[in-house]
């Protein structure tokens, strides 16, 4: 190359002495192999979703790499924007796989997070309510069940309606009151107290796996999870639902948690170790997501290394598990569904297609249902703005992104828009109540959807 | 640190929002597509208009601050790193397509438009814009402009320069001139159109651009030659051209490069060749088959190894998306990716490739190849790692002798890349020094201040051509 100053020319990691002490752990924590990897091709810019809105380089994927980067050099210090525009990200990771140097950015975004919460200076509520959530009770089984229970007491009890009528939800902020509306009707029952540990194959078993049956999935979604087991038993897959597992750990990982990440996957790892199966079903994209990667979770820890590699490799997402594996004629009978015909769109889970590369497969399930028309919705490949918690944490921004979303959804002018996970279930039920002006548009789990669709399923997967 | 009178003033031309000089938005402005550069500027502006693109510069020019204008930083010649500081301009908000003038075949469009967006509107409308940079889905029109983009259909379709007809631009003193217009013929003056394109930025921010656009090709064909001899797929390209068809793309890849796409995109390429030719023609149906077919036969003469013809659009594009992708995959090996785009007169290819192989051998570097070889330019892309200092000495001495070698062959230092900051030593050994003497002198007159892009073209000293141990 060229002649250049000498003072353009690119520095090793340098060993830099961080007069801060967050630059100090970020320079620690950031995988500079990875930020040296950026060529800086700009190639992640289009397929950005706050780069999109903004139009401005830091909010794009090479620029928050060139931040990091710039920290990590000791050209930059990390300031207060430099925080909030490492957790204005959505996670999405849409930048991934159009990375020609295949960078791995995700990784990257979470190791900033990461040291940036080991020194945060949470607001006393904030402080509380991370530590209540994170620690409290997305870790604690039992717990959560008692908080399914709590919802579900407050949604059916008639306290709901005393809250919504007393005025008392004003005092909440906006992004929280309006998840409060759209919140699927809660249950104390999980997918175990419903089917048991064990559920049979319907005929000859092809194979044998286990469900991962989520924190929020089995409190908010406990009717999906059981879905997902009888649509796997129909498919032929004897399912197993291991008693100890718990939460995935990736609401933590991307709220810079990671420590109690890992301790949640090695529990993991620890209540999957004996069960006898090929795969591990996911049904919730954001987990499954995490679940692929907790080989990288795990790769410092000599103890764990080896067992989360073949955890990992063993993760699958149900649709493709049904579309490569299994048997599954019956939604296809013309005469199930033949009174019912309708249109039906698709969002794509971000951490499906991104991180469990999975797109096709949900697709070709829905395709294959007799008497539906599918319409594919006008970049359904971008991020919904629901991202974890993203829309309760950086709500206007989730807003901005929702809005576009649901322009989109309206086009296809279909009466079910499905999805993979359950965030983006929720974002895309609240994209229906803000922008569908009255639109009959109802929003579904492709699992769900599908076992309703399949001759004699329906209502019995109702408990 | 800009004057704090200055920074009022620029805030005031295009509001608080849209200028910055906090830290993070200079560290994110401080380097583009180049590697191994960066420097940062003292402030970010995003202009939403003609009017305040001239208002900035006279401002800008009344207390002598440099700026550096660009779309989204992509390009690969360091053309819009600021490396005399100043304020960098990005012309993302200027994105608007004003007109398309069906009657006249033309489009009138704003700088920052993404120049893939551009495409797929005309295309809509049943029109064609041939250039088609690589980094098209994120680069902008007047990025493409300002450096003379080329890409794979330049062989039978031209560049850049022959599909801007018009330009308006802002010149250092804040004065706005107008350039061409929807005329096919004008000979009224000096051809100032043909003068911005291309100068990158150094003698005027261009605020908006009328482009000819044409009717597209009525069919395409695509096929795929693939040659265990490196040298019999080299000789394929001189042999088409002399046989006088003109495909619309003609494309090399060597082997280390169809290794790497292969793994990036998952194609299925025989990676036990040395060489792939990727050739594609358009045009009305019959001719296309004539050309493919007396294509056909001279991959066989030249004894091609395999031809396969692209049966449908599908299969076709995907070829194509595999030789777009060669940069970039290229950059999996190494965390480094240096690519040049050293050019020669087309009969040369079989020569050019011979020598940059031997260059490369010589001073142990890993160089892959692909390119443009219909118009004679190749990419040699050096594989390396900006950390390792010694063995980037070699590689930037075997590029010195890759451009030297271009230039014995009749060539050029840069096909489409661009001069910028990265060959702006080696320019006088193409123009000689009475060409960089006439050259000074237009960024004289257009710019008096050097105010526009400085440090870009012109190098403080050149390059000696006798490649010596420089220590």
């Amino acid at each position: 190359m060229a002649e250049t100053n000498a003072h353009t020319h690119i520095q090793n990691k340098p060993a830099i002495d961080h007069a801060n002490p967050l630059a100090r752990t970020l320079h620690a924590k950031l995988d500079y192999d990875q930020l040296t990897n950026c060529m800086r091709c700009g190639f992640c810019l289009p397929a950005c979703p706050t780069f999109r809105e903004t139009g401005v380089e830091p909010e794009s994927p090479r620029g928050r790499i060139a931040l990091m980067k710039a920290v990590a050099d000791g050209l930059m210090d990390p300031d207060q924007a430099f925080q909030d525009q490492m957790n204005h990200c959505l996670g999405c990771r849409a930048c991934e796989p159009v990375c020609p140097a295949d960078v791995k950015y995700g990784q990257l975004i979470e190791q900033a997070r990461d040291a940036i919460e080991d020194h945060a200076e949470h607001s006393a509520p904030v402080s509380g309510l991370r530590k209540l959530i994170f620690k409290g009770v997305f870790p604690h089984r039992s717990r959560l069940r008692l908080l399914g229970k709590s919802i579900a007491f407050y949604q059916k009890s008639g306290l709901r309606s005393l809250a919504r009528g007393s005025g008392v939800m004003k005092l909440l902020p906006k992004s929280v009151r309006e998840m409060e509306r759209i919140l699927p009707d809660a249950s104390g029952q999980g997918v175990i107290e419903r089917l048991g540990t064990v559920y049979p194959a319907k005929g000859e078993p092809i194979a044998r796996v286990a469900l991962f049956r989520g924190c929020v999935m089995d409190v908010l979604f406990a009717e999906t999870n059981v879905n997902t087991v009888k649509l796997l038993s129909e498919a032929g897959f004897e399912v197993v639902i291991p008693r100890e597992q718990a939460c995935c750990g990736a609401l933590h990982a991307h709220a810079g948690e990671m420590e109690q990440a890992r301790d949640l996957a090695r529990r993991n790892l620890e209540a999957f170790k004996d069960a006898g199966i090929s795969y591990i079903v996911s049904n919730a994209g954001g987990c499954g997501a995490l679940l692929v990667e907790y080989d990288h979770l795990l790769s410092e820890d000599p103890a764990y290394r080896e067992p989360a590699r073949e955890f990992s490799d063993r993760v699958i997402d149900v649709s493709r598990l049904l579309v490569e594996r299994g048997r599954l004629p019956s939604f296809a009978d013309e005469e199930a569904n033949a009174a019912n015909p309708v249109t039906i769109t698709y969002q794509d889970s971000c951490h499906l297609r991104n991180v469990m590369r999975s797109s096709d497969a949900p697709r070709q399930l829905m395709k294959q249902v007799a008497n539906v028309t599918f319409t594919e919705m006008c970049e359904a490949d971008r991020c919904c703005g629901s991202a974890g918690i993203y829309n309760i944490t950086q709500p206007e921004m989730a807003g901005q992104v929702l809005e576009h979303k649901m322009e989109n959804a309206r086009d296809t002018q279909a009466r079910y828009l499905l999805t993979s996970n359950p965030g983006c279930l929720l974002q895309m039920k609240l994209g229906v109540e803000k922008h569908g002006n009255g639109s009959p548009m109802e929003v579904k789990h492709v699992v769900d959807f599908l076992y309703e669709r399949i001759a004699g399923g329906g209502t019995s997967g109702k408990p | 640190m800009l004057d704090a009178t200055l920074t009022m003033k620029l805030r005031q031309i295009v509001g608080e929002k849209h200028f910055r000089d906090d830290k993070e938005a200079r560290v994110a402005h401080s380097y583009d597509g180049t590697p191994m550069l960066q420097s940062l500027p003292d402030g970010v502006i995003y202009p939403g208009s003609t009017d305040e693109v001239s208002a900035i510069m006279k401002a800008l020019s009344e207390y002598g601050v440099p700026v550096v204008s660009r779309g989204s930083g992509s390009n690969l010649c360091g053309g819009t790193v600021p490396v005399e500081g100043g304020v960098v301009m990005v012309m993302h908000r200027m994105n608007r397509l004003l007109e398309v003038d069906l009657e006249n075949l033309t489009a009138t469009v704003q700088p920052g438009m993404i120049t893939a967006a551009f495409t797929a509107h005309v295309e809509a409308l049943g029109l064609f814009y041939p250039p088609d940079p690589s980094s098209m889905k994120i680069s902008t029109i007047g990025g493409n402009i300002a450096e003379c983009s080329g890409g794979l259909r330049g062989l039978k379709y031209g560049t850049t320069k022959d599909y801007v007809i018009g330009l308006e631009a802002v010149l250092a003193s804040g004065e706005v001139i107008r350039t061409g217009g929807k005329l096919m013929k004008d000979v009224a003056g000096y051809d100032l159109t043909k003068l911005l394109v291309g100068s990158e930025g150094t003698l005027a921010v261009i605020t908006e651009a009328t482009l000819k656009l044409v009717p597209p090709p009525a069919s395409k064909k695509t096929m795929l030659a693939m040659f265990k001899d490196l040298y019999g797929a080299a000789r394929t390209v001189s042999r088409i051209i002399e046989m006088r068809i003109i495909p619309a793309t003609l494309e090399f890849m060597d082997n280390p490069t169809i290794r790497v796409v292969d793994d990036f995109a998952k194609l299925g390429l025989p990676l036990d060749m040395e060489a792939i030719l990727l050739i594609e023609q358009d045009g009305d149906p019959e001719t296309v088959e004539r050309d493919i077919e007396r294509i056909r036969e001279i991959c066989e003469a030249e004894k091609a190894d395999r031809i396969d013809v692209a049966e449908t659009r599908e299969q076709a594009e995907k070829l194509l998306t595999a030789r777009r992708s060669a940069f970039t995959a290229l950059a999996r090996l190494r965390p480094t990716t240096i690519l040049e785009d050293a050019t020669v007169p087309r009969s040369r290819i079989a020569d050019m490739v011979l020598r940059i192989n031997d260059i490369a051998q010589k001073y142990g570097v890993s160089i892959a190849t692909f390119g443009h070889a219909g118009d004679g330019n190749l990419h040699p892309t050096a594989t390396t790692d900006a950390r390792d200092k010694e063995e980037i000495h070699r590689v930037e001495q075997a590029f010195e002798e890759i451009f030297e070698a271009a230039i014995e062959l009749g060539g050029t230092i840069t096909g489409e890349h661009g001069v910028g900051l990265v060959k702006a030593p080696f320019l006088e050994w193409k123009v000689g020094p009475a060409g960089i003497a006439v050259m000074r002198g237009i960024k004289q007159v257009f710019d008096p201040q050097n105010l526009l892009n400085p440090g870009k073209m012109f190098a403080k000293e050149t390059r000696k051509r006798v490649v010596i141990d420089r220590g």
